[in-house]
């Protein structure tokens, strides 16, 4: 039975339809990543989970329980912002007190749970000092405290870590991993970073224009995406999309990649998508990701399918644990990922394994995967 | 090459800051002038300012005038002094700004961060009362003061006043707000606190430089107000600018001048106070709201 569930969640704004039927669920003790570019909706999906803002249609279940009426404070949910919302005019200590001051738990009782917090988050010291007084940092852990403090049923944080730079967001990051495995509540974690979303996530939801485009555990949504999109918008450096051409060789099918002048590759598949033989003679969009296009030696030893083809090398990008070369595949620049100690020059050719097993093939007009 | 230049513009930024510190100094005098002329001749006997010579300080010193004007001028029919007008007008602003300032940060908290439908209207038409001649509305307050049983009375002369001052305190309030982030008051909506509670915990305590700049502009506006003084008072509710008026106008009897600059003087003395001790502020929440609204 799942924890948090959201069924057909409809929300304008007058007359624009910002999400548009939107299915989720997440299991009790699960962290749910919503990810996806700007103004795809997933920060108004969270304030329609939090309560913040109304929604137009459809229905959310946190615990059974159906909570689209309910206010914010009654939902029994805590929420970390994108700008931390500390109180200014309060103390550490009163920011995260707050809630329960206003609930009237007794002076002793918030005592007593606000040095629980602070022993958790190691912000003892700062109790007493105003939010202007602290670091990126340490705001960042006293908004968690706010939070944590009222033991809710569901965390929601909203871009959390985008006010962060980039070693102490590497950090907090795992700081949240490490409570979320320590605390098992469930979280629902809005974030336009994919590479937060595959680290933190049990499951995973792209969103693009208020369409879920695809909802999976990390493995999944790298592996398999379901379109164009969510292969592009996850991975870093992107999968690459190639346009090809399947054809035939012998009884088996092939991908045929077009290098301009020079001859075509041609890599032979055996087994691939089921669907693909429909394509046969018709253009695809080829995705290969760079780790599964890399230098012989390093290509994984257990595929089933490896293709090797000399590829003209553009561009080489040492980056100290890998090289990444850029090569021109049917008008598109294309990455390969190489071992750090790959002995590749640019303006040369050096064969490269394609590992076909991890390779996935789009239908260019619908972008959809051909399965 | 670089020290020459230096040196330039070093000798330039001198020459330059000696004419701007001339020409404010300038203004400066030209501004007190009036200033010292009130402040020499009211401290000054009747007979020396007849001799002319305004500009020369008094050969006889005398607090005569001032204890006059505050206690024993003739004021229309009575030798009261401005003295209970004086506190007319003391129990007039009071409210009068606290109420307006008050509600005034209630609009502006509820146009930014309790949006409803039509709310940029509403603060459109409260803006409009910002550009309303008060001339035109005396007749229709007149009336409603007489329908409320108000005229002639202080708490009429309040009520006007906080109508009026409403359009302005709502503007300052709305654009400080507009700036406050949003965020803090989801926060505070998680954390369960109700419109009241957020107000008073959350955004008051972070409106201290809009409060002054309200403050200071209400107080001003209603204490230097004549028409509406004059309009709508009866002779128990004067306030001090009408019987300023009074007592220098009246036709009977010499014209005291060193009485009369001695009461303007009085009645100028509570909005200069108030520009005195919260001046700093007016202007840093004056910047405020400009530069991050």
């Amino acid at each position: 039975m799942s924890f948090l569930q959201i069924n057909e969640l409809h929300k304008s704004f007058g007359a624009t339809h910002i999400l548009k039927g939107i299915n989720l669920e997440i299991e009790e003790g699960g962290f749910l990543v919503l990810v996806g570019p700007s103004g795809c909706g997933k920060s108004t999906l969270l304030n329609t989970i939090a309560g913040l803002e109304p929604i137009t249609s459809g229905e959310i279940r946190i615990n059974g329980n159906q909570v689209n009426d309910l206010h914010p404070s009654k939902r029994d949910i805590a929420m970390v912002f994108q700008s931390y919302a500390l109180y200014p005019n309060m103390t550490v200590g009163q920011n995260i007190a707050f809630g329960m001051e206003i609930r009237g738990v007794p002076k002793a009782e918030r005592d007593k749970a606000i040095a629980d917090v602070a022993n958790l988050l190691q912000i003892g010291h700062l109790l007493d000092r105003k939010p202007s007084q602290l670091s990126g940092g340490q705001r960042q852990r006293v908004a968690m405290g706010r939070a944590l403090v009222r033991d809710p049923q569901v965390f929601l944080f909203d871009e959390p870590l985008s006010n962060l730079d980039a070693k102490l967001r590497i950090d907090m990051r795992t700081e949240i991993k490490r409570l979320h495995q320590r605390m098992k509540t469930t979280i629902v974690y809005v974030t336009h970073d994919q590479i937060e979303a595959m680290t933190l996530a049990t499951k995973i939801a792209v969103l693009k224009d208020g369409l879920l485009q695809q909802f999976g555990t990390p493995a999944e949504i790298y592996n398999d995406p379901v379109n164009m999109f969510v292969a592009d918008f996850m991975g870093s450096p992107a999968m690459n999309l190639v346009p090809a051409t399947i054809v035939t060789e012998g009884n088996k099918l092939a991908v045929k990649l077009d290098r301009g002048e020079r001859q075509p590759i041609l890599l032979p598949l055996s087994g691939g998508p089921a669907g693909l033989s429909a394509y046969n003679g018709k253009k695809v969009i080829f995705g290969i990701r760079p780790e599964a296009l890399t230098d012989p030696d390093g290509a994984d030893r257990n595929a089933s399918q490896l293709a090797t083809a000399d590829c003209h090398i553009e561009v080489v990008e040492p980056a100290g644990s890998d090289t990444f070369a850029v090569t021109a595949l049917g008008g598109k620049h294309v990455v390969a990922r190489l071992r750090a100690d790959a002995n590749v020059k640019p303006g040369t050719t050096t064969p490269l394994a394609f590992n076909l097993t991890k390779a996935v093939f789009f239908d260019p007009e619908s972008q959809n995967r051909i399965s | 090459m670089s020290v020459p230049s230096q040196d330039n513009a070093a000798r330039t930024g001198i020459f330059a800051r000696a004419i701007i510190y001339s020409a404010l100094i300038l203004f400066a005098i030209y501004y007190l002038l009036p200033l010292y002329v009130m402040l020499v001749n009211s401290l000054k006997p009747l007979d020396e300012i007849r001799q002319g010579n305004m500009l020369s300080l008094p050969q006889q010193w005398t607090f005569e005038p001032w204890r006059s004007a505050w206690s024993t001028a003739q004021i229309g029919v009575s030798p009261t002094g401005l003295k209970p007008y004086f506190l007319n007008s003391i129990m007039m602003v009071a409210p009068a700004v606290a109420l307006s300032t008050i509600l005034g940060a209630l609009n502006g908290y509820v146009l930014t961060k309790w949006r409803f439908k039509g709310d940029n209207l509403v603060f459109g038409l409260m803006l409009l009362a910002c550009f309303i001649p008060f001339q035109i509305v005396l007749i229709p307050s007149a009336r409603i003061l007489g329908i409320l049983g108000l005229a002639g009375s202080i708490p009429g002369l309040i009520l006007i006043h906080m109508v009026y001052g409403l359009g302005f305190t709502t503007l300052f309030f709305r654009n400080y707000y507009e700036a406050f982030p949003t965020e803090l008051i989801r926060a505070a909506q998680i954390d369960g606190a109700s419109f009241f509670q957020i107000f008073r915990r959350i955004l008051l305590p972070s409106s201290g430089p809009i409060i002054v700049v309200t403050v200071i502009w209400q107080f001003t506006n209603i204490w230097n107000d004549f028409l509406f003084g004059s309009s709508f008072s009866s002779v128990d509710s004067i306030p001090i600018t009408v019987a300023l008026n009074n007592l220098v106008n009246s036709s009977t009897g010499v014209k005291e001048y060193n009485v009369h600059f001695a009461g303007a003087i009085l009645a100028a003395l509570p909005t200069l106070i108030v520009y005195i001790v919260s001046g700093r502020y007016f202007v840093r929440g004056l910047m405020a709201g400009a530069v991050k609204g």
